[in-house]
């Protein structure tokens, strides 16, 4: 058991890599400098939202309204830096953040006040959300961003075989949240709290941990990266159309539960979150170059959540075999 | 030795209209072990939580620490910050954490903000083990450990954050005998370091090895407090219970004739070539040390996992049962060793939990469960088993450690069944009921049950069993009666 645990995000590295081989044999050119610039371009976005939800699973909880909220971020930032007359990207950022913060908390709020199960608050708020969206929007989505969202920030510029690799804004701001979040949860006694609220509650709760601020934190730290994820969505497709992120959670919340998170909470990790995304994506690719119907995708979606839920019920019998075998040694 | 670690008088607590506590004095002694003993529901938990701060007891009660502070009440961070700890029953640990992690995690509730290091918490981890003169990994996930283990974890986690004082709330119910032995040492060696140490545990001879001084209380009421020195568990037994007890064995029944016969029956990894016969009215023992064999091969007659070979018979016909309700039907029932987690729903009433297996047949036969009919049943067992309940309509989690476990065995002895597998039945029941409960065993037994009694406590055995059955490492290695050998003589073959 260990050393598969200890293992997660070297198995995810390596079936990753071994993926890539396998698609470079098949379609020409797969594990290039320039493919993997791309890969890291199109999936920031929901690196992002992983980087978040590991840190709601890992305290137990669970929460699929923050697709949903990212849109709801976008549309009121964007309407709101119309009528300032553009802002710019610091501005963005932070709006984005306190607004996301905000419509995260609320979740949060739900969840301890009113001791709900954070699946049924979620899928409550999703709802408001979405229902709130489109009833504000119409449907109607935002064209004529501020000019500074509008065009693309390359940060790295590398020579390829064919033209050049380039790495982008969104890039580097996923790069400093994971950090940041793989920060507190390894190395603030915080983060570790959040682990141990996750393993067991009443334990943590006896021992003295503020419950209220580990929802508050997980919820609000999600919706604050899913704030930063729909202002980079908007500026990677340079308008805001808001329907446009329904349907991610669940793909974003398999990926977080391939990387070593479970439904059962206190495990996970940032590194394997990331990983899980970046696997998905490449499968989903394959898929594409290999001219399968994009509805296997969620069929295999579909299966990972499954796999998943069954397993930590397994979890549960897992120890108790443990400690049988030790018995008898 | 001598002066006062704590003391607190006038202690009383009131849970709704029952006075669980009734004007208790308590007094602990600076590098003692104290025992605090009493039937089941007699509130020794209870005492524990308001000495910890986790229940307010009521107007009147005073605490003192042994210097000049008298307080009404105790808040739990006050109580830790004082060194007093508890080890609780379940431990409180992180599954999912390390084990260095576990035990410095009050660091991390501490000073949530501070950067962390895990080479310091290893450090600190191992430096605790030691003081503890235990064997512990600290990188092994706590999931990993058996239970003895958790509890050295949570041992090694009171020390470090500085306990003074610490409580264990019937530390020895889930150990083997050998885990036991570890932990009474450990308590001696701790008490040897100056720190206090309450215990509380059913199995009196554990109590009068270990403690200096007894604490008895009875129905929420201080008995006294006894020096364990020229006490005997007769004389114990009798201050917690308020009357004599006599135990006497069980007279041998002639047995009728086979119901269940195991024939050759193994399944890899577990238990190997175990044949055996179990006659109608009779009460066979099934002992050796946890970890022989003896849960997995009831696990198997109860359908709940498959044997990779040989056979059951029952009444001369050949039995497989593909699942536990299929043992239900065959009229095998079986009260699991890890009855607070398997048995009972918790947050059910006694009421539903001592009716669940019997649904079917209380609805008979205009096909509805009629609320009286369940009342009445659970009346009649908590009535036959002494269950000391207040409300059957309450949940089952009211109710104190060793009366739910009568709730479980009452469960399933309303199924009336013909094969009952008790597994431990008695761990965590005061020793008044374990005398009822046995009572109530062997008269189904006189009335035709039969009868496999699971445990690994030799006296037990030997009084109940009509016929023993010692496994070792998964294979049977003798069979006598209790007729024919003496109580310490079992208890040698079950520990060679
Ligand atoms: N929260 C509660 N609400 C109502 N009644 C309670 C509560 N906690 C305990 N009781 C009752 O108080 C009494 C004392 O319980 P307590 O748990 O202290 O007993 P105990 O001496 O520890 O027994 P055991 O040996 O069985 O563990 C019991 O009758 C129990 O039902
Ligand atoms: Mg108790």
């Amino acid at each position: 058991m260990r050393r598969l645990h200890l293992g997660t995000e070297g198995v995810l590295a390596l079936i990753i890599l071994g993926l890539g081989v396998v698609l470079s044999l098949t379609t020409e050119n797969f594990l290039t400098v320039q493919n993997l610039f791309d890969l890291l371009n199109n999936q920031s976005v929901n690196m992002i939202f992983a980087a978040g939800l590991v840190v709601v699973l890992i305290a137990g909880g669970i929460d699929i309204s923050f697709a949903v909220a990212a849109s709801v971020v976008q549309y009121v930032v964007m309407t709101l830096l119309i009528s300032i007359g553009g802002g710019n990207w610091l501005f963005g950022i932070a709006l984005s953040m306190a607004i996301g913060t905000l419509l995260g908390l609320f979740n949060a709020l739900l969840i301890y006040r009113f001791r709900i199960v954070s699946i049924i608050v979620t899928i409550a708020t999703f709802n408001l959300y979405f229902g709130l969206l489109m009833v504000f929007t119409g449907g109607v989505s935002i064209y004529d961003v501020p000019d500074w969202l509008y065009y693309a920030v390359p940060l790295i510029d590398l020579p390829a075989t064919r033209g050049s690799a380039t790495l982008y804004l969104p890039v580097a701001v996923m790069a400093v949240i994971s950090l940041a979040t793989g920060f507190i949860l390894t190395r603030t006694g915080f983060g570790r709290a959040i682990y141990g609220f996750g393993s067991s509650p009443e334990a943590a709760r006896r021992s003295g941990v503020r419950v209220g601020l580990i929802h508050a934190f997980a919820y609000g730290w999600l919706g604050m990266c899913a704030g930063v994820a729909g202002l980079m969505q908007a500026h990677i497709v340079q308008e805001v159309v808001p329907n446009a992120l329904i349907g991610q959670e669940l793909p974003i919340l398999a990926a977080v539960v391939l990387g070593g998170a479970t439904l059962g909470g206190g495990r996970g990790s940032v590194t394997g979150a990331l990983l899980g995304v970046l696997l998905l994506a490449v499968v989903q690719n394959g898929l594409n170059l290999l001219g399968v119907t994009p509805y296997a995708f969620r069929m295999i979606v579909g299966f990972i959540i499954l796999a998943a839920i069954t397993c930590s019920n397994l979890d549960k019998l897992l120890p108790q075999r443990a400690m049988a075998r030790e018995a008898r040694s | 030795m001598g002066d006062i670690a704590l003391r607190a008088d006038h202690v009383s607590k009131v849970f709704g209209h029952s006075r669980v506590l009734d004007d208790v004095s308590f007094e602990l002694r600076r590098g003692e072990v104290l025992c605090l003993a009493g039937e089941n529901g007699c509130g020794k938990s209870t005492l524990i939580k308001i000495l910890n701060g986790v229940h307010a007891p009521e107007a009147g009660a005073v605490f003192s620490f042994g210097d000049d502070t008298a307080i009404g009440h105790i808040t739990p961070r006050e109580a830790r910050a004082r060194g007093i700890h508890v080890i609780w029953q379940d431990l409180a640990l992180f599954a999912h954490l390390s084990v260095a992690e576990n035990i410095v995690f009050d660091d991390y509730v501490a000073n949530p903000m501070r950067p962390l290091s895990y080479r310091a918490a290893r450090q600190q981890a191992r430096e605790v083990i030691e003081r503890l003169g235990v064997q512990l990994d600290p990188d092994t996930r706590v999931e990993e450990l058996s239970i003895a283990r958790r509890q050295l974890v949570a041992i090694a986690r009171v020390l470090r954050a500085g306990a003074r004082i610490i409580f264990m709330d019937e530390p020895t119910a889930s150990l083997t005998r050998n885990e036991v032995r570890t932990l009474l040492d450990l308590t001696r060696a701790l008490s040897a370091q100056g720190i206090s140490i309450v215990f509380v545990s059913h199995r009196l001879a554990e109590v009068l090895a270990v403690c200096q001084r007894v604490t008895v209380l009875r129905n929420g009421k201080l008995v006294g407090t006894y020096p364990t020195e020229g006490m005997t568990q007769a004389r114990l037994s009798q201050l917690m219970t308020g009357q004599e007890l006599n135990l006497v064995p069980r007279q041998t029944a002639p047995s009728g004739e086979p119901v269940l016969e195991l024939r050759g029956l193994s399944r890899r990894g577990e238990f190997e070539d175990v044949s055996l016969t179990l006659n109608r009215g009779e009460i066979l023992g099934l002992t050796g040390l946890l970890g022989a064999g003896r849960t997995e091969l009831a696990h198997v007659v109860f359908g709940m996992t498959q044997p990779t070979a040989g056979e059951m018979r029952m009444h001369g016909k050949r039995l497989t049962l593909r699942s536990n309700r299929d043992a239900i039907r065959h009229g095998i029932a079986y009260v699991s060793e890890d009855r607070l987690n398997l048995g009972l729903v918790q947050s059910q009433s006694i009421n539903m939990n001592t009716a669940v297996t019997v649904l079917g047949e209380l609805e008979k036969p205009r096909g509805f469960l009629a609320p009286w009919r369940v009342r009445a049943l659970t009346a009649e067992w908590i009535r036959r088993l002494g269950t000391k309940v207040s409300d059957a309509e309450l949940a089952v989690s009211s109710l104190s450690g060793g009366n739910q476990q009568r709730v479980v065995i009452a469960k399933w002895l309303a199924t009336k069944p013909e094969v009952l597998i008790l597994d431990c039945p008695t761990v965590g029941v005061d020793i008044g009921a374990k005398a009822g409960i046995f009572e109530i065993i062997r008269q189904l037994a006189d009335d035709g049950m039969a009868i496999i009694l699971i445990s690994d406590e030799a006296g037990e055995i030997w009084m109940n069993a009509d016929r023993v059955i010692v496994l070792r490492e998964g294979r049977v290695s003798q069979e006598l009666t209790p007729a024919d050998t003496t109580e310490e003589s079992l208890e040698e073959i079950i520990n060679a």
